[in-house]
């Protein structure tokens, strides 16, 4: 079976095999992770059948095992933390800026860190207000540690190897919606009809068009699960509005790579945030102000986010759908920013 | 005090060395913060030095692993014996051991660690012990905890795994019955050392400041932890003189006072004669006068320049 051939969720449990398969030092720790249930989400599956002295299945003890997580890194294992739900992550905060946050620059760069934390987020599966979240921008504001969030179209696989054999921290952010989804890396440079290049690097971003770069009137940065949703928008403006986007996605949101977005900003002349996140203090807020920093000048509109409400994130579908944002929520920025009066 | 011309049993001169010099460095760091020459925060163990020498006595620092807290200053000088690292960190030289960025509680050297929020550190050590026990076996990892600690769940988290999971983890509680200004009858419910019990840990609890009794039930500890690769939790009550930090001391008189009457380095230092404590003191003079004055001309740490 090929790579275009396999759900998300595979791809990561095949690159989880294929690090115990190379690295002795790698351990995974987590609740509910032994076979056969192999992890809420199934990402853990077999591992502890093939390893069982190096998959530790753990109470429901966040804050240790983040902390138990970081007393193995610090002595040069490479441990990976699956939490089940990355609305639990906020149990082990405090080992996370703290900790995880300081040792290496407060003991003067003498020791590494070299672990993953493995968490699902996101929505629209109907799991209700603590378990639906998108909770990484609480990450971003976390100095000295590394946040990667792949989308369905980057090579997860990759990603995942990277960020294992990273000596930073890594959080590795795993949209609920996309483990069940097809991967689909682009082929031939495409992701369906559009174009799509990356731009190198341990932790590429994408770059998705559906034209001619030089027609593209606006940019949107978005990343994670909000990616096809996205996509559906950008396909609609198209074909509705002759309306063409480029669209950035980052691999790894801490550190940034802010020069792929500035780039397309000064081709574009606008911006758009996509997150699925709440608004405030979030992903887009912290893009915007640096793009303007940066290229005020070719902006020809305030930049745009679309995320999720300042609030719960209801658990009835309806309710649900409503707080957070959707592709049609895209291109009403998208079309507001252009002037196209619906 | 006794005047005999015998020899002493070596480790009491040097168990009384190290607490003497703990107890006159930080004596000396409150007076540089009185003199206005330090900045920032310490926190002394200024009448709990015997726990320090008396558990890290027992250590091996190329294997075994120290975690410490806030109140760390007894236990680097005890693991690592560099006062100069300490003093110009907390100085906030360039020479300091974590080049100034650390200061008074964030040290590491070596095999020690430590960190500023109290059961923090709980798991961490718990980490290190569980990659011990795969890459180091034998070797045993001990936190420093304080009953102040006792009041984050994080503690009780570490201990259930350490237990679970048979890692030699040496919980090491130093009960000096305040957290900050606040009275443990103010802040715990129940028994200590029943902490350790309900986790199935194997304990031990001591009330009293004599260097050799610690040293001893530690060295029973560490030895049991070496051999079984399971976790201990070792409760010892204690007292510190001096204020939490600098000036935050609103105890009674009367009680600092009553319990200077057991003061750890007497306790010790009755045992010694006097021309072995004047040596030991004036020595610890000598080097404190000496590490403090290259201390002070070392440089200031500064931003690296861009």
């Amino acid at each position: 079976m090929s790579a275009q051939e396999r759900r998300c969720v595979q791809v990561l449990n095949d690159a989880l095999h294929e690090a115990f398969e190379r690295h002795e030092d790698v351990y995974m720790l987590g609740e509910d992770i032994l076979d056969p249930y192999g992890g809420a989400f199934k990402v853990s599956n077999g591992l502890s059948s093939r390893w069982p002295d190096r998959v530790l299945t753990t109470p429901v003890s966040e804050a240790a095992l983040v902390g138990v997580a970081t007393g193995m890194a610090l002595r040069g294992l490479r441990p990976i933390v699956e939490v089940m739900f990355g609305d639990f992550l906020t149990l082990g905060f405090d080992q996370i800026v703290n900790g995880i946050s300081k040792f290496r620059e407060m003991y003067d760069d003498r020791v590494r860190l070299p672990l993953v934390v493995r968490t699902p987020m996101g929505g629209r599966r109907g799991y209700g207000p603590t378990h639906s979240q998108s909770l990484e921008k609480l990450l971003l504001a976390v100095p000295n540690i590394h946040v990667v969030a792949p989308s369905e179209c980057h090579d997860l696989r990759t990603l995942l190897h990277r960020s294992i054999e990273d000596d930073e921290p890594v959080f590795f952010i795993e949209n609920k919606v996309m483990y069940g989804r097809w991967a689909r890396p682009p082929v031939g440079g495409r992701v369906g009809e559009l174009a799509c290049t990356d731009t190198g690097g341990d932790y590429p971003a994408l770059l998705l068009s559906g034209s001619d770069l030089e027609d593209a009137s606006v940019t949107i940065v978005t990343y994670g699960g909000m990616l096809p949703l996205v996509l559906d928008a950008v396909t609609e403006l198209i074909l509705e509005h002759e309306i063409f986007c480029e669209v950035v996605v980052p691999s790894r949101l801490l550190p940034l790579d802010l020069e792929p977005i500035v780039e397309s900003v000064m081709r574009t002349g606008a911006l758009v945030t996509v997150e699925e996140g709440t608004l405030t203090a979030g992903f887009g807020a912290e893009i915007a102000a640096r793009v303007q920093e940066a290229a005020w000048h070719e902006l020809r509109n305030a930049v745009k986010r679309v995320a999720a409400d300042d609030g719960i994130i209801p658990a009835a579908r309806g309710l649900e759908h409503a707080a957070l944002p959707g592709a049609v929520d895209v291109m009403d920025a998208i079309l507001a920013l252009e002037g196209v009066r619906q | 005090m006794s005047t005999t011309t015998e020899r002493t049993d070596p480790s009491l001169l040097e168990a009384y060395t190290q607490m003497y010099f703990i107890r006159r460095f930080e004596e000396t760091l409150l007076d540089l913060f009185s003199e206005g020459k330090l900045t920032g925060t310490t926190h002394t163990c200024i009448g709990q030095e015997a726990n320090a020498v008396g558990v890290i006595w027992n250590l091996d620092p190329a294997h075994d692993v120290v975690f410490s807290n806030h109140r760390c200053h007894g236990h680097y000088l005890a693991f690592t014996d560099d006062d100069f690292g300490l003093l110009s960190e907390v100085m906030g030289k360039v020479t300091g051991v974590c080049g100034g960025k650390g200061g008074s509680q964030h040290l590491h050297s070596g095999n020690f660690y430590s960190n500023g929020v109290l059961g923090s550190i709980a798991p961490v050590a718990t980490g290190v012990a569980l990659a011990q026990k795969e890459h180091d076996a034998g070797a045993v990892s001990v936190v420093f905890l304080g009953d102040g600690a006792l009041g984050e769940g994080v503690v009780y988290e570490s201990l259930n795994v350490a237990s679970l999971w048979k890692l030699p983890v040496l919980f090491v509680v130093e009960n000096n019955f305040y957290a900050q200004t606040t009275p443990i009858e103010l802040a715990l419910a129940g028994s200590i050392r029943d902490r350790g019990a309900a986790f199935g840990v194997e304990s031990a609890e001591l009330d009293t400041t004599d260097v050799f009794e610690i040293q001893q039930a530690a060295n029973d500890a560490v030895a049991r932890v070496r051999e079984t690769q399971e976790p201990f939790f070792l409760v010892l009550h204690t007292y510190r003189f001096s204020p939490h930090s600098k000036g935050d001391d609103h105890r009674d008189p009367a009680e600092i006072a009553d319990r200077r009457l057991r003061d750890p380095i007497v306790v010790a230092g009755t045992r010694l004669s006097d021309d072995e404590r004047r040596s030991v003191e004036e020595a610890t003079e000598r080097r404190l006068a000496m590490t403090l004055e290259a201390a002070e001309q070392a440089p200031a740490a500064a931003p690296e320049a861009a």
